[in-house]
């Protein structure tokens, strides 16, 4: 999966609003080291403080590095009036931040899983997301950034696997991020400590170690808000972010042996999303598939399904498959069964062209 | 190692706590007596039991200088000894198998805390509840919940006591009223009022009493969690209501990797429970007696329905947070310190300076324990895992509308299922 997930770095296409072929002319800044998700993470961390003197990293046990070393080496470089321990208390962690954020700092809060951010969810929903609207532009949270790993990881169960992106999506004002490899993640996540509004980022912890790719060194972003086209194809498009684009890239595949171009998008932004890449993917294609680990019913996968179902309906050859997580509490053993695993993607994606 | 200096005598509020429970008379206030004063009802003693280990002195007037708490029976000993070597061995079991792959998911082991679940859970009766955190394998055997049914719980099996649904850091057991066993820090305590609060109403509006007093719910939770916002919201319902239940603070000092002294603005847990009108107590974790003690007067109060107690128990963990951790934070001295305060080997010594057994019956019993452990793993090892359509049920409560189809097969022998497009 690395080597795949090599491969996919060098084949980076960055699609404009008018989607187009792979362009050779959009590279991206000068190819560097090969690293791990949590080191390209922990770069993007060190830029972030380096460049902006109120900025400021807490969580729970980041000092030390964190329990996936996202944050090594930031105390002793930066110090610990910046970078430093909260008591075990999410909802008052995110609440703090909003605070920072509110006086013009740029608080980047980790919540060591995202399973844990439900506590934080009342500030984040009721808080932070409505700053700016209800005080009329008299103050905004915009500086704030809340960095959580989630998504299943083989072993984790109930409460170390969760995928709580769609609860965020519903929420006006806020915006989720969530990258698929540390050359991405590197870039969003910059991208996301300067943007002006309160974003949540999304990390795949399965890929923390997994995802090895060749990431710059120096300082980038990568635009918010743009869907990426990671393959081309014809006969159906697939959609998916976070970890769940390598199964997607393995059913992809396994397609192609059985004749089946497919067309992978990587969303990147979940809120606000790229409508416009999908949709002109999707009249390409006529099919959609969309892929993600968390709970079917009410998942981001069922807002894509009913927009392009709307903007495409008389483009559309089949319904719109989406192959998630079951609807029941993330379980602790038989996780495969659980998730949207290459198998039942290939056999969605072969129902779908086959309609 | 307390690097604070406990104060010993705590004295109660000088305001009475008035109580509004719904069950006893009206939720107002007494009315102003006619000299204009306020009726209070006086604080009920006793409220302040000083740890030995920080005063030296001993308030319960002993007979020898040497005993340095009340006195344990051979049976009590031999009782507290074996709980504790049960707990002990199981977890040095769990630890081998899961470095051998039989378990895995996120393990927290229970070293070196065994004197506090044994002090409080022996003491309990079987309708007692007890509430634990991750951290409950030893909570679960002490409670009485079979070897067996844990090490099947922790391999997967689905004759683990939650159906191989739970894992390490949820036991659970309605024979057993153990209500978890919560991944989730804090979460235990307020379902852990609740249960106080069915306990009590049943005892005073359904008048389903036990001549003996109400049932105690034991809620045990770490440092770390006495920073969460749960914690402080369930110490005032408990208090307000006087509810049964007994709040068991473990103060091992370290949250991962977050030192308890550096996170907290008063790291002396125990004042945090006279702040809310009910006593607290510190007590040395490490030694089962002290606790035992201790949590005797605690669990009697509850009984009586003199409402909740905060206790703080000052004890390690010889591991790591959990089977992952590398523990590379904590001082070798420190461990060292707690390592040479076992509380097993302290017991051992009791007993065995006190002449209440001798060493070859320790050793049987330590035999014992050991069959029954590796009885519990082959048992485990030769019990079947679920079923792939346990996968679907206990969602809610009608299996029918979710985990059987119209069809009455279950929905994951849907052929649909394995196109990830079968809604459940």
């Amino acid at each position: 999966m690395a080597m795949a997930l090599r491969a996919l770095g060098r084949r980076i296409s960055h699609s404009d609003r008018f989607f187009s072929s792979l362009s050779e002319a959009a590279k991206p800044p000068s190819d560097g080291k090969l690293i791990n998700l949590f080191t390209a993470i922990n770069q993007a961390l060190h830029i972030a403080l380096d460049t902006d003197p109120r900025s400021y990293v807490f969580g729970e046990d980041v000092r030390f590095g964190g329990v996936f070393r996202c944050t090594t080496g930031l105390t002793d470089k930066f110090g610990r009036d910046r970078v430093f321990n909260t008591p075990l208390c999410e909802q008052g962690i995110i609440g703090f931040a909003i605070g920072l954020a509110a006086m013009g700092n740029r608080a980047i809060a980790e919540i060591q899983f995202a399973d844990y951010i439900y506590p934080a969810f009342d500030q984040i929903v009721n808080e932070a997301a409505k700053f700016r609207y209800r005080s009329g532009n008299e103050f905004n949270c915009g500086g704030l950034t809340v960095r959580s790993p989630y998504g299943a990881v083989g072993h984790g169960g109930h409460y170390h696997s969760q995928s709580p992106e769609s609860f965020f999506c519903h929420v006006p004002g806020l915006k989720v991020v969530i990258p698929r490899s540390p050359r991405q993640a590197k870039g969003l996540l910059l991208s996301c400590i300067r943007d002006p509004n309160p974003v949540i980022f999304f990390e795949p912890k399965l890929l923390y170690r997994l995802s090895v790719e060749e990431v710059p060194e120096d300082d980038y972003m990568l635009p918010l808000s743009e869907a990426e086209v990671i393959r081309q194809g014809s006969d159906i498009t697939l959609i998916g972010w976070g970890a769940q684009l390598s199964i997607l890239e393995q059913a992809c595949d396994a397609a192609a042996k059985e004749g089946i171009s497919c067309e992978l998008i990587d969303l990147k932004t979940l809120i606000p999303w790229d409508k416009e890449t999908v949709e002109s993917s999707v009249r390409k294609t006529g099919k959609l598939l969309i892929s993600h680990e968390a709970p079917v019913t009410g998942g981001f996968g069922a807002e894509i399904s009913a927009s392009i179902v709307e903007r495409c309906f008389l483009r559309l050859e089949a319904p719109i498959a989406r192959v998630c997580g079951l609807d029941t509490p993330f379980p602790l053993v038989y996780e495969q069964f659980y998730l949207p695993t290459m198998n039942k993607i290939l056999d969605a994606i072969k129902a779908t062209v086959k309609y | 190692m307390s690097t604070f200096s406990a104060v010993k005598i705590l004295s109660p509020p000088l305001f009475a706590a008035r109580s509004s429970s719904p069950f006893l008379a009206s939720p107002f206030a007494p009315p102003l007596s006619r000299s204009g004063l306020r009726s209070t009802r006086l604080p009920l003693p006793p409220l302040a039991v000083s740890s030995d280990v920080i005063s030296g002195q001993n308030p319960i007037a002993s007979d020898s200088s040497t005993s340095r708490h009340a006195e344990v029976s051979r049976e009590e000993a031999l009782v507290l000894y074996e709980d504790m070597v049960l707990g002990r061995v199981l977890e040095d079991m769990c630890a081998q198998m899961y470095y051998r792959g039989k378990m895995f998911g996120f393990v927290h082991l229970y070293n070196g805390q065994e004197a506090v679940s044994t002090g409080f859970i022996k003491l309990l009766e079987a309708r007692d509840s007890v509430v634990s955190t991750y951290r409950d394998h030893v909570h679960a055997v002490s409670k009485g919940v079979p070897a067996r049914a844990v090490l099947a719980e922790l391999f997967g099996k689905t004759t683990g006591c939650c159906r191989g649904q739970g894992g390490s850091m949820h036991m659970f057991s309605s024979t057993h009223n153990l209500l978890g066993g919560f991944a989730f820090i804090g979460e235990g305590i307020p379902v852990a009022t609740g249960a106080a609060f069915s306990s009590k109403y049943r005892h005073e509006v359904l008048k389903e009493s036990n001549p003996n007093g109400l049932d105690v719910t034991v809620a045990f939770f770490g440092d770390g969690t006495c920073n969460n916002g749960q914690f402080f919201e369930c110490l005032n319902m408990a208090q307000l209501w006087k509810l049964p239940i007994v709040f068991v603070v473990e103060n091992n000092l370290w949250a991962i990797g977050m030192s308890h002294i550096r996170a907290t603005s008063d790291p002396e847990i125990w004042k945090k429970g006279p702040a809310f009108g009910m006593p607290g107590h510190h007590v040395d974790g490490m030694d089962v007696l002290k606790v035992r003690e201790v949590a005797m007067e605690a669990i009697e109060r509850a009984r009586r329905g003199d409402g909740p107690t905060l206790v703080e128990c000052q004890t390690y963990r010889f591991r790591g947070h959990s089977l992952a951790d590398p523990d590379e934070l904590r001082k070798p001295d420190e461990k060292a310190h707690y390592a040479a305060r076992d509380p097993i080997t302290a017991l051992k010594k009791y007993i065995l300076e006190k002449n209440l057994a001798t060493e070859w019956e320790l050793k049987a019993i330590v035999t014992k324990i050991d069959e029954v452990i590796e009885d519990a793993v082959e048992f485990a090892d030769s019990s079947p895992f679920p079923p792939r359509s346990q996968l679907l049920e206990n969602v809610f409560a009608d299996p029918k509308g979710f985990g059987i189809g119209p069809d009455g097969k279950y929905r994951c022998e849907d052929p649909k299922f394995t196109e990830g497009t079968a809604q459940v």
